[in-house]
């Protein structure tokens, strides 16, 4: 049965993650007075994308070729190491929080040289662009996270789940701040509002989408795809670590299903709430976002007093 | 055979083989290639001669002291290896051997332009200086090694003579670290004062006999001493123009071994011989090294100098050391020993690691620079399609030095990162916060290092070519990538089998004073390292593992059902103009948005000129010029005004030396009457 779970844990994200892409966008396209593509859209996408030939720039080194492989992987790593439905796995050696921030940054790192690679214009700004908010957010990340583990007292994230869901409502207080500093945080690793606008290629504003301008056929459908997954895996930590119930302690099928069903619904909510604060704010300045990046990084810190 | 071999044999036998070294590179210097073969390659014996002792004190514990009496009073020419040594000694030759290495053929552009011999006598001499002050147990001695080192360096960052920035770069590092030396001896004479030896056992056993003001004293005083030595902030500024100066492989083990001698002396004087009774030592250390790591990756983006950018990385790397060892401070003077422990591990591992990664960068970047004859950055592009296995090696380096895993310097930082997170759990508000502003500091610090590598790669090795230069280079010879490789590999391997070698390092602290009996702080096997209290559990060759099995998987996978696919090549989309270097982005342009981010601290400047064809008409313009510009600060807020105090007091006390026969004689009676009223009473 374990067998089982892990399995499901692993091929979880990568074939949930295109659906709530879809999702979110119909639900702005319904903000903006249009019927929208049909949720199943991204799928088709990625199909599409993979029957293509590729062109890749003769400009481009291994790191170009590389780098879609890699960062998809990781994803599907990352997927696995964390609570999705279940939180069995709390001897899983790839949940400690630091391993899966660094993970996370070493797939920003080689999309960022891929950015560079080809030598186009775009590229580097994206690159540049990238890396600075990387580097900003970091702190934000692992602040909220450490608070998490400190109210756990252990880095792992299945134990902070396991002990966060038998916390009584009062207790949840500074919980909220860690939830609004992570959320910032979520925002500014997926490229969403008003960090990044996903849906344009404006070279004035555009971040994530700069640094993928080059890439074609089957690299650009794992780098879309890795892309979806990374905005899965934080919409998941998002709703399991602060909203840890609904998680399955037993590997009968049922309580899998049950569980299952539970995950898709506090992904749903979260992803609703995504496309409402894309649809009603607009995109910040780039120069203003470090503000907004320092601000969850001071919320976490605070939380963390109030914690201990 | 080993153990036929004395560790005391082996280690007299390396400092034995570099003085042959020396001298026999003077004598040679006629012949560029003997002087070379001879300098590099008795380096290499001997550092393979100190790998051996190390090893022997580390695995087998056969630490030893031997003492060589003099007739000069308190000076002893005492040597006293133990572990904490055979560590350091140990870093100093596997970095010395590869670098020796290396030098082999990184020198040969030297030939006919400057006198091999030279740098071989230098070379030599430096690192038995080093070896000497990691093992001198005696105060007198240990000043004496240290100038030694000191001045050796010296004259190898002044090596290349023709170019004038080298001598200023070396006359302002012969004037900091002479600095640093004169604050050391008043450390060394107040210990003498109270304690009456200068034999640092001697002074470890009797230290309770010392006043709390004198032990405060020697703190302050060794901390700018040492700290020069180990380039914190604001004591840095010779390091950043000192250590490029230097020949490459030379630059590789100052900024990766030398510096260090720092450290090993804060851990040797503030952990074991005062053993850290104060708070705020520890508190000041840690401060240090929040400010240390963060403006050192700050400024190492305003860089466009590589071996500057990599020099302030290393000022930024001993910020994250100094994180350990102020926070085993702070836990020794609370009494918490085994917190201490973890700290003293985090913080010699990361010594260890930075040495490796950043000696790798250096000779990556030496590699360039043989090619290209630049340091400058915005002059590369494209390198990676023509110096394949370099950029590759360096790739290690930079992901090494961004603590990604599953290289090292992740490892490193996650048990930094954990000795943080013991100290934010301690219930004093005040150590809380400040513990507080440590972990956020190293994560910011983490972020800005990644993405000053990013820059540092990505200028250097990818996209086209800036320069012309750049399509003329090949790939560097053989033993400059042996050098690399090796430690390219040394950095995956200390990443992956970081449990083995914690509990190596753990045996090293545990050889310290006062620290014998504590164990049990984590339980590192091959597979994981868990932390005892049970708050962390990582394990680096399982997140390795799964990373290359997954990507194998992928690959296939992918490869499989795309195998009908084609693959064009064509060219980058160039919106329709010739695609030319000019449209790639800059480092300068990379690192903008971060120091504007950051204009607070760094104060950057922006300086238009512009050239206009007719002066009267300002239309058409002839040439544009831009600077821009970081301020230096440390130049003007701290040095300069300490400058002008000194000419100012000078320029008064100047008076006194006017000429005149009579007023000196004068002098001489006057400070005879006053010695004689003073001794009268």
């Amino acid at each position: 049965m374990a067998i089982i779970i892990w399995i499901i844990q692993l091929i979880l994200v990568p074939i949930l993650s295109p659906l709530f892409l879809g999702v979110i966008r119909k639900i702005k396209a319904h903000f903006q007075n249009r019927v929208g593509a049909s949720i199943f859209k991204p799928y088709r996408d990625l199909w599409k994308l993979f029957h293509k030939d590729e062109v890749i720039s003769e400009d481009a080194s291994w790191i170009f070729r590389f780098t879609p492989y890699l960062i998809f992987t990781i994803t599907i790593v990352l997927g696995a190491s964390i609570p999705l439905f279940s939180n069995l796995f709390s001897n899983n050696l790839l949940s400690d929080f630091l391993t899966v921030v660094y993970l996370v940054a070493l797939s920003t790192f080689f999309l960022a040289l891929a950015g560079i690679d080809v030598g186009s214009a775009f590229g580097g700004f994206g690159s540049s662009r990238e890396m600075t908010l990387a580097a900003l957010t970091e702190g934000g990340f692992i602040f909220s996270l450490l608070a998490l583990s400190f109210l756990a007292h252990s880095t792992n994230l299945f134990s902070i789940t396991k002990t966060i869901s038998n916390f009584s409502l009062f207790d949840f207080m500074p919980i909220i701040l860690v939830f609004i500093s992570f959320m910032i945080v979520m925002l500014c690793e997926t490229a969403h509002f008003p960090f990044d606008n996903p849906a344009t290629h404006l070279e004035l504003t555009m971040v994530h989408e700069a640094m993928i301008l080059e890439y074609s056929g089957k690299r650009l459908a794992l780098i879309e795809w890795a892309a979806a997954n990374k905005f899965l895996i934080f919409l998941s930590l998002g709703a399991n670590m602060f909203f840890p119930w609904g998680l399955t302690a037993q590997a009968d099928i049922w309580s899998i299903v049950l569980a299952l069903v539970v995950f898709s619904v506090k992904i749903l909510i979260l992803t609703t709430f995504v496309a409402i604060l894309e649809s009603s704010i607009a995109k910040f300045r780039f120069f203003r976002l470090p503000d907004l990046l320092f601000t969850a990084f001071v919320l976490s810190a605070m939380a963390i007093l109030l914690i201990l | 055979m080993f153990n036929l071999i004395s560790t005391q044999f082996s280690f007299f036998l390396a400092l034995l083989l570099l003085a042959i070294g020396a001298i026999g590179s003077l004598i040679f210097a006629k012949k560029d290639w003997l002087a070379n073969l001879w300098g590099n390659g008795l380096a290499i014996l001997a550092s393979v001669s100190g790998l051996v002792a190390a090893v022997k004190v580390l695995f087998f514990g056969e630490s030893f002291t031997y003492v060589i009496n003099s007739t000069l009073p308190n000076l002893s020419f005492s040597f006293m290896v133990d572990k904490l040594s055979a560590f350091f000694i140990f870093i100093i030759s596997l970095i010395a051997l590869l670098a020796s290495i290396y030098g082999l053929s990184y020198v040969k552009h030297f030939y006919k332009k400057y006198n091999l011999g030279v740098l071989g006598f230098f070379y030599n001499i430096f690192l038995a200086g080093m070896l000497f002050v990691v093992s001198a147990h005696n105060g007198f001695f240990f000043l004496i090694v240290w100038e030694v080192m000191s001045l050796a360096s010296y004259f190898l960052v002044i090596f290349e003579n023709k170019e004038k920035n080298n001598i200023k770069a070396g006359s302002l590092y012969f004037i900091m670290t002479h600095v640093g030396t004169a604050f050391i001896m008043l450390a060394f004479l107040l210990l003498y004062k109270t304690i009456g030896s200068l034999d640092f056992n001697v002074i470890k056993e009797n230290i309770g006999h010392m006043s709390l003001l004198s032990k405060n004293l020697v703190f302050i005083f060794s901390l700018i001493g040492f700290g020069i030595k180990a380039g914190i902030i604001p004591f840095h500024i010779w390091l950043p123009s000192a250590h490029p100066a230097a020949p490459t492989h030379v630059s590789a083990l100052m900024s990766g071994v030398m510096i260090k001698t720092g450290i090993y002396m804060f851990i040797r004087l503030f952990v074991e011989i005062l053993s850290g009774t104060e708070l705020w030592w520890g508190v000041l250390i840690l401060i240090i090294g929040i400010f240390s790591s963060l403006l050192g990756v700050l400024y190492a983006l305003t860089e466009h100098d590589i071996k500057r950018l990599l020099a302030f990385h290393s000022i930024e790397n001993i910020g994250i050391i100094l994180l350990g060892v102020g926070s085993a401070m702070i836990f020794l003077s609370l009494n918490l020993k085994t917190m201490a422990t973890l700290s003293l591990v985090a913080a010699l591992f990361h010594t260890l690691n930075h040495a490796t990664f950043k000696a790798l960068l250096f000779m990556g970047a030496g590699s360039v620079i043989s090619q290209t004859h630049t340091r400058n950055i915005e002059e590369y592009g494209g390198l990676i399609k023509f110096m394949p296995q370099t950029a590759f090696y360096f790739l290690i380096g930079s992901l090494a030095i961004s603590a990604l895993p599953p290289f090292n310097g992740f490892f490193s930082e996650w048990l930094t990162f954990q000795t943080i997170f013991n100290g934010i759990q301690i219930s004093d508000i005040f150590i809380k916060s400040i513990f507080i502003l440590a972990a956020g500091g190293l994560a910011f610090t983490g972020g800005l290092a990644a993405a000053c590598f990013v820059k540092a790669f990505g200028a250097t090795f990818l996209a086209r070519p800036r320069n012309e230069k750049v399509l003329q280079t090949k790939e560097s010879s053989f033993s400059m990538r042996f050098g690399m490789g090796v430690l390219a590999f040394t950095t995956l391997i200390l990443g992956i089998f970081a449990g083995v070698v914690s509990k190596i390092i753990l045996g090293v602290v545990n050889n310290l004073n006062g620290f014998q009996q504590i164990s049990g702080i984590f339980s590192g096997q091959g597979k994981t390292f868990e932390l005892s209290n049970g708050f962390a559990i990582v394990s680096t060759p399982m997140i390795f593992l799964i990373l290359l099995v997954v990507l194998f998987l992928v690959y296939w996978i992918v490869k499989i059902l795309t195998n009908k696919r084609k693959v064009k090549i064509g060219c980058t989309w160039d919106c329709g103009t010739k695609l030319e270097p000019r449209m790639e982005i800059t480092a300068t342009g990379f690192a903008r948005s971060i120091i504007m981010i950051f204009k607070g601290v760094l104060k950057p400047s922006k300086k238009f000129e512009v050239e206009y064809q007719d002066a009267d008409m300002r239309y058409f313009t002839k040439s544009r010029n831009i600077k821009l510009e970081i301020a230096d600060i440390y130049q003007v807020y701290f040095y300069q005004p300490l400058y002008n105090l000194v000419i100012s007091f000078s320029s008064y006390v100047k008076r006194i030396q006017n000429g005149i026969l009579n007023a000196y004689v004068a002098y001489i009676f006057l400070i005879l009457l006053i010695l004689l009223l003073t001794f009268s009473f």
